[in-house]
């Protein structure tokens, strides 16, 4: 119910909001969770296992109970916690986990299963008969667990990501985190202050507690208006940090609009930050612990810092008749609060024989909740004294078993928290994060006075790192109470008491799982489940270590912790994974000749990064291998054109260029004159084949280098560590020239008639024969002409800077056709090369030797190079090996497909019996059948066997001749006439 | 104790108090035949497979920490038999069918679920390394088809097939693949070979491995000094602080590999999913968590935590190929230490030093191998000799150039120069 | 994780390549022996605390860098130009 004049909610917005269909209304500031509470609805959700009803626990981010889904078609967002979703006019909520619906849930019958459902129970049956578990059972257990559903849409929002730098990240904005960033504001540091609440000022914005004689609220929003106003100071509300990593940097998301119903078209839902920070001051708080006892998680039973929170901050009382169970002197305040907002405090249960009244309230000493009544609603408690029982109407307890610091942040790189007797709780181990100091109540300093001074002290000891000298501060006056607390986990008795609210992890299974012997903190949790819900344990982990501690006879100290791992809160994948959907995953790379390309309806295909061409359809073709085939003749009958600026291409430069090739091949460039092209190969230091290629001398001291397209930045990344980590005293520049050159193979018996009349000069074969390079001009354009061959005709390699490559490629394409011949694909020049044996990385895949490959002549025995030690290593060298051949069909089926297998002829085609396999395949419309490529056991000296290709899982068979792996014009006539 | 349905019920009806303990918490005996270092489910599997198939219970596996505390329980419970390579493929399929006859070994529901992976497919050469891996898994017997455009469709419908920047064409399908509860391997080996009389000896860290003329003598533990005929190291990710100890260097570099789970979701995704082009893999748990990873953070590491880059690629793969789960919201993320050999494939082998044997270097790949791993380490430490599927996993295969390089870019020199 | 690059200061890990060992600086001449080159190679110290490594700014300025990292904690304690090192 409200509560008439208390909260910083805004009485004059009034918003109406809809949860599961039923129309309520509250006010702007509220959250769902708080507006529920003001219309008196308590049961919200239904628990994981045991789909038992529950209520609002907390007003904070570790909510382990109050998870709704909002949202429509691809906005859906389950999961959502009411205790943080900001109201807006027209939010629709609906309850989770529940079916058919929250107040009658069929699934509700495994409550009254739990005694056969307990810790582990799953591991000791479901195991007949065999076939069951993933037809029958499997099925059912993950219906019936689960939370929220996703749409099964694309997320329909907007995402983004940034980058932030400062001196100074202070993380949380209450008492501590306020003087921490207006002591170092102060300072001139450069300033972020974080708070996961879209209202800065943390549990001032809870108490009644003042700070310098006025309102903590008044005072917090004085501050954040302060620090507002500071150039070096970065206010960043509803911002939550999610980890802690190296260097400084820190994971955080920003709810951006999620305050604001549906986000128009272009705004951003949440961004991902990466906050890099020399230091940072973790000022995170404290989370309130609850108290097991029977029952203990029915819906009106709440944290008692909560009570106070939605009282003072949103006006509302959780109950008409309250109960509040503690065992320290803070929750005491709740009933002062309530009772000074005229509700009605039905009795306080102190669980410590000396505790104290601190009002007019019944107070009931050395007392215990031992159970509660009111399945969907609290309706009363039994409380045990030592005098006896009682029973007590009351519709909402407020719970406190003592406040943990929130240290998860200091664990995040494997810091373990220490034990703090003295508030029954971990603190941070100092240090535990390079950089970061911790004050305040997540430190273990729970009074106001003392967060104040300790975020003073804190900003001060980061400003003498930083080396800034740190102003006067005077520390405001404010509460400054001793924590008083005696240690209560549970109450003794029968009957369920819950640990792990989401989860169903009652202390029952907390000691069975020891009893199981389960008795490390690990494997308690992992058994039982316990702190692996959405909280991952914020609001249940300590008590039940505690208890695992008690029933294994050791200390807590002892039985140690589980480790918290970032997000401090999930974050949603499609904030973290911002603009990949769609294209943007990977940059997208496209060649000069592109929109030529698309515009003659080629059909783009991605090479790694890149898209080429696969084949430029002609108007009656209504295949690709019509295409294809018709390509290949052009580049053997005419003349074909293909965008070959994909290639690496690499500018080596230098007296000791020459040197560093011979390093880098297997075979030597030092020996190849100017104005001429090699092929190379190139070994990795394992004496594996990493790529090939042609290099070309243009000048004495001056080499261009192609690669595969698939190694470019692999050789790049070798060539750069050979001359610097290996060789830096050679005297030779690389850079890498891919991008600036576009390059075209001109290929087919008219290329040089199509050349010659582009060029200032003509060429001819005695100043360019097969192998030669050198400058050219193009139409007033300076080139570089490669008298080289991709498809085993008579053919040059054009290149162009890339501003003209898009007028060349369409000059070039308009000369081959009025010749007879045009553009040409993927498709084709991979059947020009498997006709001429030519290897791509479908052959050398990182698997293959030279001498696999045929290529053992390559290796130079007259100097060093990489990879040359490595090569002659007894299993690379032995026989046995697969090597390369071609292959063409001898049995009646005369297909052959890539990625079958070769068995012996009239053998059965199994894994004993594999001989080889299909690499590369192509039907050859110059041989008229199809080709392949593959690997054998000792193939090269086995041309002319028939053995059986065998593709199970196409059902494709055929007998293979193995043959050599140039099928078309195996003297080379045609690319050197 | 035997596990049933029935055990379930009787105890449920009697308050659940006959249940006895997972396994013994013995002192450690001043000898055993044989020593194992590393309570983790490799170590654990081996333990059970001695007992059970050799009859040696006179063993004790010796644990720094609790057992299936490392990577056997901080893995995404991929199992799988899609391996290409003579070695593996008979290794792996050698696995596969000892899950598929784990739980009735064990008496212990470890969740075996063999809900199919597969595989998406970027590219025509994509495609044809994958019908090669296909068509080895059907040699060796196994299950292994290609899934078109469609067949993947019909399949998973959620993938973004017509946006995502490297469109599908088809997929690996192996139906048999799937996941399994991942402590559960660890629990069920621990409680079967503690049964049997292994002693499971946990917070014993071993300090230094005796070693006399060649002979390994037994092991110095922080519960004191340890005799023993035979040691066996599997260590996983300390595999070369363990072997240092014996004044060996390994073939293993150690890096963290990150994995992560969402929120609890109602049934989304039915099967495993790996997305090459991304280094990317999801499936999701019985609990309702979707449980992905990605690639190697990719530097040296000991510390069981990754950093952010890796983090939002693996977030950026899942967005790109399945924007339907932008709103499942990351709630863990957790690392493993991995021990990468140089081809990405493991080691189980004899050492020059007699008497002492190693099982290491399973890269990220050890979940699945854990029956097969336990089955045939056990096989070289009863009988001396490696188990036909091990033989070509020796240590020195590097040295002679015999490394087993099947899944690309896997190992830690995949970078090599 | 943030490498401080000589050349070009403090930058975030993802413009870094990573290669390992710095074992990799000095290669073994080609008649050194399997022993050696298996030693270079393959066989690493692999410790739980420093070790030396190379790391490449690929995104950055190319340089080739010998980085001591403590790989248990993550903590950088030099980085320097490999080109320098082996000088």
């Amino acid at each position: 119910m409200r509560v008439e004049g208390k909260g910083l909610i805004d009485r004059t917005q009034r918003l109406s909001f809809r949860f599961d269909g039923t129309i309520y209304r509250g006010f702007a500031g509220d959250t769902l969770a708080s507006a529920l509470l003001a219309n008196d609805v308590r049961h919200v959700a239904r628990s994981f296992k045991y789909h038992r009803p529950r209520g609002i626990l907390t007003a904070g981010s570790e909510e382990p109970n109050a998870l709704v889904t909002i949202g429509e078609d691809g906005a859906t967002d389950p999961n959502v916690r009411a205790t943080v979703q900001e109201l807006y006019e027209g939010l629709e909520a609906r309850s989770q986990n529940a079916w058919p619906s929250l107040g009658f849930d069929l699934l509700v019958i495994n409550d009254l299963a739990a005694p056969f459902l307990g810790a582990g129970f799953y591991y000791k049956t479901f195991m007949w008969p065999r076939a069951f578990w993933e037809k029958v059972y499997e099925p059912f257990i993950r219906r019936a667990a689960g939370l929220g559903a996703l749409s099964g849409e694309k997320d329909a929002d907007h995402y983004e990501k940034a980058y932030a730098f400062c001196d100074v990240l202070v993380i949380g904005a209450g008492p501590s985190g306020l003087m921490a960033a207006w002591t170092a504001g102060q300072a001139g540091a450069q300033v972020i202050l974080v708070d996961e609440d879209s209202l800065m000022g943390g549990r001032l914005n809870a108490e009644t507690l003042t700070v310098d004689g006025t309102p903590g609220a008044d005072w917090a929003d004085d501050m954040v208006s302060k620090l507002a106003a500071m150039d070096n100071v970065r206010l960043m509300p509803r911002v939550t940090v999610t980890g802690a990593h190296d260097g400084g940097t820190f994971g955080a998301l920003e709810r951006v609009a999620h305050h604001a119903g549906a986000v128009p078209k272009g705004g951003v839902k949440e961004t991902f930050w990466r906050i890099v920070a020399k230091r940072s001051i973790l000022a995170a708080g404290a989370i309130e612990r609850h108290i097991a006892f029977r029952n203990n998680d029915r819906p009106g039973i709440m944290a008692a810092g909560a009570v106070r929170t939605y009282l003072n901050r949103f006006g509302v009382s959780p109950g008409k008749a309250v109960t509040i169970f503690a065992n320290n002197d803070d929750a005491h305040r709740t009933a002062m609060d309530l009772q000074d907002a005229g509700v009605h405090i039905a009795a306080v249960i102190d669980s410590r024989k000396d505790a104290q009244a601190l009002g007019d309230y019944r107070l009931m000493q050395s007392a215990v909740v031992a159970g509660a009544d009111g399945r969907r609603g609290l309706e009363a408690i039994r409380v045990q004294t030592a005098s006896g029982s009682e029973k007590i109407a009351t519709d909402c307890l407020a719970v406190s078993g003592g406040w943990n610091p929130t240290v998860h942040m200091t664990c995040h790189m494997n810091g373990r928290p220490t034990w703090d007797e003295g508030i029954a709780s971990f603190v941070p181990t100092p240090g535990a994060i390079p950089g970061m100091e911790t004050a305040g109540a997540c430190n273990g300093a729970f009074s106001t006075a003392a967060c104040l001074a300790a975020g003073v002290a804190a900003a001060k000891t980061t400003l003498e790192v930083l080396g800034l000298a740190a102003p006067d501060i005077d520390i405001p006056q404010a509460d400054d109470s001793p924590y008083a607390i005696e240690p209560l986990w549970a109450v003794p008795g029968n009957g369920r008491a819950w640990l792990d609210f989401q989860n169903d992890v009652s202390v029952k299974d907390v000691k069975q799982a020891a009893q199981e012997n389960f008795a490390s903190v690990e494997h308690m949790k992992r058994y039982t489940t316990q702190g692996m819900a959405t909280d991952q344990g914020k609001n249940s982990n300590v008590a039940a270590l505690a208890l695992l501690a008690d029933a294994t006879g050791r200390g807590i100290p002892e039985t140690g912790t589980t480790t918290f791992r970032p997000p401090y809160t999930p974050v949603a994948l499609a904030a973290l994974g911002a603009g990949a959907q769609g294209k943007g995953f990977a940059p997208e790379r496209k060649t000069t000749s592109h929109a030529a390309s698309v515009a003659a309806g080629a059909p783009m295909i991605e090479a790694g990064l890149w898209y080429r061409p696969s084949y430029f359809p002609l108007r009656d073709e209504k295949t690709w291998r019509q295409s294809c085939d018709r390509e290949v003749g052009w580049v053997r009958s005419a003349v074909g054109i293909c965008d070959v600026s994909t290639l690496g291409k690499i500018d080596i430069q230098g007296p000791d260029a020459a040197k560093l090739l011979d390093f880098v091949y297997t075979n030597t460039f030092s020996t190849l004159k100017e104005n001429r092209v090699r092929y190379g190969l190139m070994l990795r230091e394992d004496g594996l084949v990493m790529d090939d290629g042609t290099t070309a001398r243009l000048g004495e001291n001056h080499y261009v280098m192609t690669t595969t397209t698939a190694a470019a930045g692999q050789v790049m990344r070798h060539l750069e560590f050979v001359t610097q980590a290996l060789h830096p005293e050679w005297d030779v520049r690389i850079m890498s020239v891919t991008e600036q050159w576009a390059q075209f193979a001109v290929a087919g018996p008219q290329s040089r008639e199509l050349l010659n009349g582009l060029f200032d000069d003509t060429i001819d074969d005695s100043k360019w024969p097969f192998m030669s390079c050198g400058l050219v001009t193009v139409q007033g354009v300076k080139g570089r002409l490669f008298r080289i061959s991709f498809s085993g005709e008579h053919a040059y390699e054009l290149a162009v800077p890339s501003r003209y490559g898009d007028s060349l490629f369409r000059l070039l394409v308009a000369r081959a056709e009025a010749l007879g011949g045009g553009a040409y694909g993927m498709e084709a020049l991979n059947v020009l090369r498997i006709e001429k044996g030519f290897i791509t990385h479908a052959e050398i895949d990182g698997r293959v030797t030279a001498q696999d490959i045929g290529m053992e002549r390559m290796l130079s025995k007259k100097k060093d190079f990489i990879g040359a030690t490595m090569a002659q290593r007894p299993g690379l060298t032995e026989t046995g090996r697969a090597q390369l051949v071609g292959l063409k069909p001898a049995g009646p089926v005369k297909q052959l497909t890539a990625g079958a297998h070769i068995y012996a002829d009239g053998q059965e085609p199994v894994a004993e019996r594999d001989q080889g396999y299909v690499t590369s395949v192509g039907f050859s419309p110059t041989l008229g059948h199809f080709i392949g490529l593959g690997f054998v056991t000792d193939g090269l000296s086995r041309h002319g066997d028939v053995l059986n290709m065998v593709d199970h899982v196409r059902g494709i068979q055929t007998r293979v001749e193995l043959c050599d792996p140039v099928f078309f014009d195996p003297k080379g006539e045609r690319t050197r006439g | 104790m035997r596990f049933s349905g029935l055990k379930v019920l009787t105890e449920g009806l009697t308050g659940n108090q006959g249940w006895g303990p997972h396994w013994r918490n013995p002192e450690p005996k001043p000898e055993y035949d044989i020593v194992l270092i590393g309570g983790g489910g490799h170590g654990l599997a081996t333990a059970h497979y001695l007992a059970k198939v050799h009859g040696l219970t006179n063993v004790a596996v010796l644990e720094k920490g609790y057992l299936g505390g490392g990577n056997v329980g901080r893995n995404t419970t991929i199992v799988r038999a899609n391996y290409m390579l003579p070695g593996n493929s008979e290794f792996y399929s050698h696995s596969l069918k000892l899950w598929e006859g784990l739980e009735e070994d064990l008496n212990y529901n470890v969740m075996h679920s063999q809900r199919g992976i597969i595989n998406l497919v970027h590219s025509d050469g994509q495609r044809d390394a994958f019908v090669r891996r296909a068509n080895s898994m059907c040699g060796q017997g196994d299950d292994g088809a290609m899934l078109d455009r469609a067949g993947v469709e019909k399949l998973l419908p959620f993938l973004d097939f017509e946006q995502t920047r490297f469109p599908i064409y088809g997929g690996l399908y192996h139906k048999r693949g799937g996941t399994a509860r991942h402590d559960a391997v660890a629990w069920g080996f621990a409680r079967s070979a503690s049964d049997r009389g292994v002693d499971l000896i946990q917070q014993c860290e071993v300090t230094g491995i005796d070693v006399e003329n060649g002979v390994v003598k037994g092991v110095q533990t922080t519960k004191g000094p340890i005799r023993a005929k035979k040691v066996g190291m599997v260590a996983a990710g300390r595999s070369s602080q363990v072997a240092a100890m014996a004044g060996m260097s390994l073939p293993i570099e150690s890096h963290v590999l990150q994995a992560f789970v969402t929120e609890g979701l109602k049934p989304c995704i039915d099967h495993v999913i790996t997305y090459g082009m991304g280094h990317f893999y999801i499936s999701q748990s019985d609990k309702g968590g979707l449980v992905f990873g990605g690639d190697l953070d990719m530097y040296a590491s000991y510390a069981s935590r990754g950093n952010l880059p890796l983090v939002e690629h693996v977030a950026e793969a899942a967005m790109t190929l399945m924007p339907a789960i932008g709103k499942a919201k990351m709630l863990r993320s957790w690392g493993g230490v991995m021990d990468m050999s140089p081809d990405g494939s493991f080691i189980i082998d004899k050492t020059d030093i007699e008497g002492l044997f190693v099982n290491c270097g399973w890269c990220y790949g050890g979940f699945k191998a854990t029956p097969a791993s336990g089955h045939t380490f056990a096989h070289l430490l009863a009988t001396g000799n490696s188990h036909p599927t091990t033989v070509r996993h020796r240590l020195d295969r590097f040295r002679t150039g015999r490394g087993i390089m099947d899944e690309e870019a896997t190992g830690s020199q995949h970078n090599l120069h | 994780m943030r490498l401080r690059c000589p050349i070009c200061g403090a930058r975030d890990r993802r413009e870094f390549y990573y290669q390992g060992s710095a074992v990799m600086l000095d290669r073994p001449g080609p008649d050194a022996g399997e022993v050696a080159w298996d030693d270079y190679l393959h066989l690493r110290e692999n410790p739980a605390g420093d070790l030396e490594e190379l790391w490449s700014h690929d995104a950055g300025c190319g340089a080739w860098l010998k980085v001591t990292r403590n790989v248990s904690t993550h903590e950088i304690k030099s980085v320097e130009l490999a080109r320098e090192v082996k000088r």
